[in-house]
């Protein structure tokens, strides 16, 4: 995903996939861009190590202080600046991109600055979209030559300005910890002063990259650039943003997914203080205010009657039941290997099941949001946009402008999870009908409460698996897996990446298990509902991988096997994997039993390009649920850029699953109401029910792959296999709580 | 209705309904910003403040009730268990998006205040009603011990 970290959601699921290719095929204009020309300006120094590019102040004056072309600054009082082209909710780009530049260009890390591009597609693709976009677990692996080769030329540059002010040969200077040096005649001089003269030089065509044995950066656990803003209270989201003069919108949507205003009454609404207007907009009816809570105060004074003749009225039990009855015959083929019905017949020991996923919000903790205005010659806008090119091409449609008409702030966002990578961009679309509703030159600030947030769709799809597999003495004897979901890409501007009636995005995880496996045949059935949906962090791994590593699980240990010692066996032809388990399991100590009243459980599992094994160790809460005491995970993500950052990657993507595995459900009432609408309801994991976690990250040369989503599948099974050793249950219907009562016990009809 | 306030250690006046929460005339009336917004039910803990030294949830505590009370946002703490509480956030990076962290400083900075030395199950008690998620928990336990260190060492 594109991450959230964050993955967000997958924009490409895997990078080896033919879908994947054939997409970059058609639609990456430029793999390269050709934007290395790093500027050197003038420019006053920041206090913070963020900077703002945009600083909307309350005042006339404000102003964009410049127009970035490129990727790097360098200014006179030594600072750089890089442009990171990734949204930053956590995950880490701006530090990462920051490290690959300061890497090859010899800078020290204390003068390094990270702001944020614009939307500006011709300059700041992703490489592995072409278009602007942070999603997939992809920001440091699309942007690794490229920004290296940023921080080269850039280096290149102030050794020919040295060079020619000194009078000195360039292949005689050093650069080293921001100190550019010629060790003959003793000169010396920081980038800053050498700035003006490095930006007269030709910028050289081909620079050489270090081998990475000279990194010095690289792979060290730099300190991360936007945590000390984060934790003085002073770094700026989207929601901080206020501009004179400005409209805050609270939005009342339907509630069912399809409804559309049919009438409304707004009289009382009027009557609140500060209400300023109300009007409809596409998406439902807008009330403006002067401030937040007026905004809020107005919705709830509002009288709508709704038309639910378009709506989706179905409830979760009624898609669940759908949904495995469907599953009951095969769907169009993922992969056909071998003959799998044929080993099954009569394969002695065959294990049958059915797993049940509902749906998933993704609750960032910052709301949707975005700032807007119009102005003489079009639009600007502060949101924490995740597809930029997609919101531009929202605005400008709405508004009736061309795309570079368009200027998206991408602001820090308070988490995304997948929920701010909207191919369709219907926030964007949303925002763009509300400024469309006020006169030029008045901002307007859209805020979605939690209740919009956990309401308003965009869910990770409700999904069921059906299965059937066995094993015989030399592994696995055959294995049918049918997958029912709805398509996260149908629609969106990746739809190309479907092929024969499979949305790669269904079935990633488990038509590239790794087990050594000669009759696979995996299908699926690509569901309609009017649910909206989106990526949720991992995508499908988020139920592939449960489903996969529970099975397997289940096979392994009646077959007598050890759970990680079947699975090496099994991951032959899979060293990345096996890798990464052998280190889970030594950090683990996996052959020392646990305490009493304790079971460990393991998984493993590639995402993205990404390889992580996680043990947990689990007991039986007084609340019934599996009460996870530890958690050891080993991370193969090629080259770790910053292994501080990798680690927290995994700290948080365990958090986030074990949530979602044990508490969240999105439940469809009767009539397609949304029975969730806050924390309450939805709960999240809080700080008492997060186990301790060991990290290893393991030390690869391998081309540098994400981990804002990888650390999330492996928990859920992990946590499941480990119950099951603990209890004998086999948890298919997620999540854990569908399965208790208030008091803890378990109840009917949770496990297939 | 005209309301009297200390934030921050200065008296301001604002305007605003009685029943207005906390929350909302901090951020868009004084536009102290590093206060969040997150749930408004007080389930997040995004919105922390201290009042009177005492952490409250502002999107909750209508604004009449703190009237000459002496509202702390994030943009005010002092001290030394704010010290260190910020510098340990900072040295093992806690933050990822950082949403939530004001929130979390305050209340950490107020267990802290109470229990000098807070064990695990201290910890949770006192956080229990900070959301994050992106489950930065490990990091904060981590730093909540390490400030209590760097106090226990001033004493």
């Amino acid at each position: 995903m594109i991450y959230g970290k964050m993955g967000p959601a997958d924009l490409a699921p895997s990078p080896k996939t033919p879908g994947r290719r054939a997409f970059l095929k058609t639609a990456a204009t430029g793999l390269v861009v050709g934007a290395y020309l790093p500027a050197f300006v003038r420019r006053a120094g920041a206090t913070s190590t963020l900077v703002s590019t945009s600083a909307p102040g309350s005042g006339a004056g404000a102003q964009r202080t410049f127009e970035p072309n490129a990727f790097v600054r360098v200014a006179p009082d030594d600072t750089v600046t890089v442009i990171v082209k990734h949204i930053e909710f956590g995950q880490g780009p701006y530090t990462g991109l920051s490290t690959l530049v300061a890497e090859e260009l010899d800078a020290d890390w204390s003068q390094m600055r990270a702001e944020s591009a614009p939307a500006d597609v011709t300059k700041y693709a992703n490489t592995l979209f072409g278009i602007q976009g942070t999603g997939g677990s992809t920001a440091i692996a699309n942007s690794y030559e490229q920004m290296r080769r940023v921080g080269a030329t850039a280096r290149a540059m102030l050794v020919a300005a040295a060079a020619e002010e000194w009078a000195v040969p360039a292949g005689e200077i050093t650069v080293r910890a921001g100190v550019v040096r010629h060790e003959g005649s003793g000169r010396e001089a920081r980038f800053g002063a050498l700035a003006e003269a490095a930006s007269r030089q030709p910028v050289p065509d081909d620079v050489p990259l270090k081998d990475p044995s000279e990194f010095r950066l690289i792979g060290t656990e730099l300190p991360k650039l936007d945590t000390a803003d984060k934790t003085a209270g002073v770094a700026r989201f989207t929601m901080d943003i206020h501009r004179d003069g400005m409209q805050t919108v609270a939005v009342v949507h339907p509630p069912r997914f399809g409804s559309t205003v049919a009438s409304f009454d707004d009289a009382a609404a009027r009557r609140v203080p500060g209400v300023l207007d109300v009007r409809t907009i596409p998406q439902g009816v807008a009330v403006f205010a002067r401030d937040t809570w007026s905004a809020f105060e107005g919705r709830e004074a509002l009288a709508i009657e709704w038309d639910d003749s378009g709506a989706e009225t179905r409830s979760s039990d009624d898609l669940l039941e759908l949904y495995r009855d469907t599953t009951a015959s095969p769907g169009a083929p993922a992969l056909n290997r071998g003959d799998a019905a044929g080993a099954l017949e009569g394969a002695s020991g065959a294990l049958e099941a059915v797993y049940e996923f509902p749906f998933l919000a993704h609750a960032p903790m910052e709301p949707l949001d975005a700032v807007a205005v119009r102005t003489d010659d079009g639009v600007e806008v502060w949101m924490g946009s995740q597809i930029q090119t997609a919101d531009q091409g929202a605005f400008a449609q709405v508004l009736g402008l061309d795309p570079a008409r368009v200027r998206i702030h991408t602001e820090l966002a308070g988490g995304s999870f997948g929920r701010r990578a909207q191919p369709a961009a219907d926030f964007a679309q949303e925002a763009a009908h509300v400024l469309a509703a006020v006169q030029p030159g008045t901002p307007v600030k859209l805020v979605w409460s939690r209740e919009d947030d956990i309401r308003g769709g965009r869910y990770r799809p409700l999904v069921v698996h059906r299965l059937r597999g066995a094993m015989n003495a030399r592994g696995i004897a055959g294995w049918q897996h049918t997958i029912a979901t709805q398509s996260i890409l149908t629609g969106s501007p990746f739809e190309a990446m479907i092929q024969d009636d499979i949305d790669p995005t269904s079935v990633e995880g488990v038509v590239d298990m790794p087990y050594a496996n000669q009759h696979l045949s995996v299908s699926l059935h690509t569901m309609d509902a009017g649910v909206p949906i989106l990526w949720w962090r991992s995508v499908g791994h988020t139920h592939t991988a449960y489903v996969v590593e529970t099975f397997l699980d289940e096979l392994l240990v009646s077959s007598g096997h050890d759970p990680v010692e079947g699975r090496l066996i099994l991951l032959r032809n899979s060293p990345r994997h096996a890798g990464v388990l052998r280190a889970a399991a030594e950090l683990a100590d996996w052959g020392r039993a646990p305490a009493a009243g304790r079971a460990r459980g393991v998984a493993v599992h590639k995402s993205f390009e990404t390889y992580v094994a996680e043990i947990a160790e689990v007991s039986r809460g007084d609340d019934g649920l599996p009460r996870v005491h530890h958690v050891w995970c080993a991370v193969d993500c090629g080259v770790p850029v910053n292994p501080n950052v990798i680690t927290a990657q995994m700290e948080g993507g365990i958090g986030y699953g074990l949530g979602a595995i044990l508490y969240d459900e999105i439940t469809l009432e009767a009539g397609g109401t949304v029975r969730e609408g806050n924390f309450d309801r939805y709960r999240s994991l809080r700080i008492d029910e997060m186990p301790a976690v060991d990290v290893r990250v393991i030390r690869s040369t391998e081309p540098p792959t994400g981990v804002g989503e990888p650390g999330v599948p492996p928990i859920g099974p992990a946590v499941a296999n480990a119950w099951r050793a603990l209890t004998g249950e086999s948890v298919r219907r997620l999540p854990f709580t569908a399965h208790r009562d208030a008091a803890g016990r378990a109840v009917e009809g949770g496990n297939g | 209705m005209a309301i009297d306030l200390i934030v921050n250690g200065e008296p301001r006046q604002v305007q605003a309904e009685g029943d207005t929460p906390l929350l909302w005339v901090l951020r868009d009336e004084l536009r102290l910003t590093g206060t969040k917004f997150g749930c408004g039910i007080a389930q997040c803990g995004a919105c922390t403040v201290h009042v009177n030294g005492q952490a409250r949830r502002s999107c909750v505590t209508p604004v009449r009730l703190v009237q000459g009370q002496e509202v702390t946002t994030i943009e005010g703490l002092s001290g030394p268990q704010a010290e260190a509480v910020q510098r340990a956030w900072r040295e093992i990076d806690v933050p990822q998006c950082g949403y939530c962290q004001s929130g979390q400083i305050m209340s950490a900075v107020a267990l802290l205040s109470q229990s000098p030395a807070p064990d695990d199950a201290a910890i949770d008690a006192g956080m229990v009603g900070n959301i994050c998620r992106c489950a930065t928990y490990v990091r904060i336990r981590q730093a909540i011990k390490d400030a209590a260190v760097t106090l226990e060492g001033r004493t």
